[in-house]
């Protein structure tokens, strides 16, 4: 242990370079996965609110019209369908263009009975609609084609993009953190020397660099996760005063806590014990 | 003990450092292996301590077979082997108490047998004075002393000397080697690799000689010869 930790002071400037490495990269990882998960959020609650508009042929009946909703309900994407009456319409429509006068004169004859429908996937929405379009009575439908789109595009394109991100941040925190004990190994290379002479096991020669490599990724994860955290908390503070953005709703940090402290611990763990244990390798056939 | 029974070893096809070397040195006793650079002294050497292993033939050391070890059995037979260089290969950032303290931390040792076991080696050494001075405060022959008594510490059967009077003057030589003869009359093996032949003929043991590979002689009482017998 003692030892471990005198390695990192003994090259002071190289561990310090390793940990504000594994800061940053952890830092970006950080932002690219709660970005990833506030999208993921956004994707499921538009999928849960968004609706498609299914209108009825005027020439049918109110009864028709309603028993349309037999075959709609029996598409395998669709998970709920709410008949609304040209006269509910009309009330909704008065009700969201009060005080509009140019829409005085409307009249529930001039609307059309309707299936408000919810879609399980959104991603299927253009062959669902298709499918709507074939049903008797159908007149028109009314679907968000391009929003539901533009978020599943975002959602992938995110999770590639953090995929890559993370991959490769991943690899370069590795390659610091592996340099830096290096650096310690050559130094006591004699010592290590002596030591396989005189009989110390392969173990017992890791423990002090794999504790070096450890403390190092720890102590980079402890700050980048406190960062994060200072860094998301002010973002959503100022995000949320701004009108247009109103509409989406940010998790706040307490809720991925710990989610978030499992990454950056393991992260951490994984980026010091593994490039110092690949470094050691090297050494260790003496 | 330490037993080659014909064995070779080539470092790459037409370069064969030792070719059907049978040998075999008893417990407790003391030998000289001389012959000229490239004869392939390093070589046993680095089959004796399991950096090498034979091409072909067996090895054995203090009832471990070379040809066949596992790494991890590696160190255990390095306890029982301690092996004094002519370069001495001390740790100048600890003192002398710290670097035969040290041999015994790296493979488990209390501190409490540390304790006991360092001022005992240090005094047979005749280094018990100096435990708290580094190594660059100390002359040729102290840290060939200090060498030897790191190898000594873990106690181990065998000690293995590869030129350990290289670096020294005739007259520290002679202690370094009387030393030697001393841990030997202990009842530790002794094996001196060594160009200095008119130690080898004044201390009157067993001397082994290799050249090109093969032992060219091997007589008791200082006796030697280069010429293949």
């Amino acid at each position: 242990m003692k030892e471990g930790i005198r390695g990192i002071f003994l090259h002071g400037f190289m561990s310090f370079a390793a940990v504000c490495v594994t800061v940053a990269c952890l830092l970006i990882v950080g932002s690219f996965s709660i970005l990833t998960y506030n999208v993921n959020i956004m994707v499921e609650d538009l999928n849960k609110t968004n609706e498609i508009l299914v209108y009825i042929d005027t020439a049918l009946s109110d009864a028709e019209a309603k028993s349309v909703g037999t075959q709609i309900n029996r598409i395998e994407n669709v998970q709920n369908a709410v008949f609304v009456s040209r006269e509910e319409a009309l009330e909704k429509f008065v009700a969201d263009h009060q005080g509009d006068d140019a829409f005085s004169g409307v009249e529930a004859s001039d609307l059309r009975h309707r299936f408000v429908v919810t879609l399980a996937d959104n991603e299927l929405m253009e062959q669902t609609v298709a499918t709507l379009e074939g049903i008797s009575g159908v007149a028109n439908i009314n679907a968000a084609f391009e929003l539901a789109e533009g978020f599943t595009t975002l959602q992938k394109m995110l999770q590639i993009a953090s995929l890559a991100v993370i991959t490769i941040l991943l690899v370069v925190s590795l390659l610091i953190i592996s340099n830096t004990v290096k650096l310690s190994m050559y130094d006591r290379r004699d010592e290590i020397a002596i030591m396989k002479m005189v009989g110390a096991t392969n173990g017992f020669i890791r423990l002090p660099f794999v504790v070096e490599g450890f403390t190092l990724g720890m102590l980079g994860a402890a700050m980048a996760f406190f960062l994060e955290w200072l860094l998301y908390n002010g973002l959503i503070a100022r995000l949320e005063v701004v009108d247009s953005l109103k509409l989406f709703s940010f998790v706040p940090f307490t809720e991925l806590l710990w989610p978030m402290i499992a990454t950056f611990v393991a992260t951490g763990l994984f980026v010091g014990v593994v490039g110092s244990w690949t470094s050691i390798r090297k050494f260790m056939d003496v | 003990m330490i037993e080659f029974t014909d064995v070779t070893k080539a470092y790459s096809v037409g370069n064969q450092a030792l070719r059907g070397v049978s040998l075999q040195i008893e417990d407790g006793e003391f030998a000289f292996l001389v012959g000229p650079s490239g004869s392939g002294k390093s070589t046993v050497i680095k089959l004796i301590t399991g950096e090498l292993r034979p091409t072909s033939g067996s090895v054995h050391v203090n009832g471990y077979s070379l040809e066949r070890i596992r790494k991890r059995e590696i160190p255990y037979l390095r306890r029982t082997v301690g092996v004094v260089f002519q370069d001495f290969r001390l740790i100048e950032t600890k003192t002398v108490y710290e670097n035969v303290a040290f041999a015994m931390r790296v493979i488990g040792a209390q501190e409490k047998e540390i304790r006991e076991r360092v001022p005992y080696v240090l005094e047979l050494v005749g280094l018990e004075t100096k435990s708290r001075r580094h190594p660059n405060e100390l002359s040729g022959g102290e840290q060939q002393r200090l060498a030897i008594a790191r190898a000594l510490v873990n106690n181990p059967s065998t000690i293995i000397a590869d030129e350990p009077t290289g670096n020294l003057d005739p007259a520290r030589s002679l202690e370094i080697m009387s030393l030697l003869q001393e841990i030997n009359n202990l009842g530790t093996t002794i094996l001196v690799v060594t160009h200095e032949l008119d130690l080898v003929e004044r201390f009157e043991k067993r001397v082994i000689v290799l050249n090109e590979g093969l032992i060219v002689s091997d007589g008791m009482d200082g006796c030697y010869s280069y010429e293949n017998q």
